[in-house]
């Protein structure tokens, strides 16, 4: 009897409505470190949604200038969509003004961007790394309806949980005695970098397959290709 | 929910009618009040263990709240079970104490009847065995068991889900409302064959950063560390915001 009731609860036949889902989660990390005078930006290359690959070797980074490029984590069709659109608002300000946008400009922007769709967000987990008016590394992060803060170093995406508290220990110094909080270095940014992709990709199924850096300096963008596992 | 506006095919009055409508607000009732992953995060906290050479590490953070509200800064959440066995039992509080009592209750029979201590192993599976008897409706912990084997003092370490089933792997176990965070930083830090020193700080290390990143763990710690001849217990500072 109580097994009867149960089955008719599950398989009642009475008007249903299936309503469309607009977004979708494809999964990725990015992670940002910026220096005195560099900044590092790093995503990996796998491309999911749920349980599969879609592929892997896309690159969720964007280089929006000669000294700023953005990560974007989240729902693809709505990264490409934000970028394109991203990248035309940046070049109506080239003819406007005569001169490239600096990255604290194209934060700014950002944010009113996202905010601008505040009741149908882009389900965009943004990181935009580069180099200010002063050549100084600078990080901005955002969520998806344009809040944004200026760091030194972010972690964001499906991994970011597992990212964050690391950076936060090794770069923030966090927790950390005896020691004076200074700038980090190049050589070690990149170190601390692929070891946080490393255990991300042992835990997290979205993130793995390899990761693009972007190094960027004063004297241009530098792409760098290190490996994940694929499984 | 949605079974409750047709209700057009049953005889109004009928047994069936009437069941189905009970059914229903059964089904309503706990969609409303009682969704079960909620429980886990109710009242936060976070436990890690880790293994090291010939020693063992079990650490949990102090705090009890309910929800965002936090009351107290000393809540136990580690117990220990024998000489070297500690198990630790995050997720709901009121089941974080009553697991704990069921669990040595069992234990005192079990050395009575078999006048020895018991083995790590042997003990997960005693706690495996109380959580599944609880299939359909669980206690709301994820237990953490950390010891050194009475006879070969191998380290031990094993986690569970809310229903018993065990995870035993060689490195080290997470639990709790910031188990992603933990699990990136053990990633990280943790190496084989650490010394018992050496094995403090990384566990330590490990779980401080995470609950830093974590709302509703964190208000100090406690770190327990075994050994052959020596169990260690240190209460360490944390943020308390």
């Amino acid at each position: 009897m109580a097994l009867d009731v149960a089955s008719d609860y599950y398989n009642f036949s009475g008007p249903k409505t299936a309503r469309f889902n607009p977004y979708s989660e494809n999964g990725g990390s990015v992670v940002a470190i910026a220096g005195d005078d560099f900044a590092l930006l790093a995503s990996d290359t796998r491309l999911s949604a749920d349980f599969s690959i879609y592929t892997r070797e896309q690159s969720k980074l964007f280089r929006l200038s000669d000294t700023t490029v953005l990560g974007c984590t989240g729902c693809w069709c709505d990264t490409l969509t934000l970028t394109r659109i991203l990248e035309a608002r940046m070049q109506m300000y080239l003819h406007e003004h005569n001169k490239p946008m600096s990255t604290p400009a194209v934060a700014q922007m950002l944010a009113t961007m996202l905010y601008y769709k505040r009741f149908f967000p882009y389900y965009v987990s943004n990181v935009l790394a580069g180099l200010d008016e002063e050549g100084k590394g600078c990080v901005y992060s955002y969520d998806p309806i344009g809040h944004c803060e200026l760091s030194t170093y972010k972690a964001r995406g499906s991994a970011g949980a597992l990212l964050q508290p690391l950076l936060d220990n090794q770069i923030g110094f966090q927790n950390m005695e005896n020691v004076t909080p200074e700038p980090i270095k190049m050589d070690r940014a990149m170190a601390i970098l692929k070891d946080v992709f490393i255990s991300a990709a042992e835990r997290d199924i979205h993130t793995g397959d390899s990761i693009l850096i972007n190094i960027i300096t004063k004297d241009g963008i530098k792409v760098e290709k290190f490996n994940l596992r694929r499984d | 929910m949605a079974g409750l506006c047709e209700g057009g095919n049953e005889p109004p009055g009928s047994l069936r009618a009437i069941c189905k409508l009970l059914f229903d607000l059964l089904a309503l009732f706990i969609e409303r009040f009682m969704p079960f992953q909620s429980f886990m995060i109710y009242n936060g906290g976070a436990i890690v263990a880790m293994k090291g050479k010939k020693c063992v590490a079990i650490a949990a953070d102090k705090r009890f709240g309910i929800q965002n509200q936090t009351l107290a800064f000393d809540f136990q959440k580690i117990f220990e079970m024998g000489p070297h066995l500690f198990i630790g039992l995050p997720g709901l509080a009121t089941d974080t104490q009553t697991v704990h009592q069921r669990l040595k209750f069992r234990l005192n029979l079990y050395e009575l009847n078999e006048n020895r201590r018991i083995h790590p192993k042997t003990f997960a599976s005693m706690v495996s065995n109380l959580l599944y008897e609880k299939r359909f409706g669980p206690y709301f912990v994820k237990p953490v068991i950390a010891g050194l084997d009475p006879k070969t003092f191998e380290p031990y370490v094993c986690n569970m889900d809310l229903i018993g089933s065990p995870n035993e792997p060689e490195d080290f176990v997470v639990g709790g409302t910031c188990s992603e965070q933990l699990y990136g930083m053990c990633e990280v830090l943790w190496k084989p064959d650490l010394e018992p020193d050496d094995l403090f700080e990384t566990i330590s290390q490990a779980l401080v950063n995470a609950v830093d990143s974590d709302a509703i763990s964190g208000w100090g710690a406690v770190v327990h560390v075994i050994e052959k001849d020596k169990i260690t217990t240190r209460s360490i500072k944390t943020r308390m915001d």
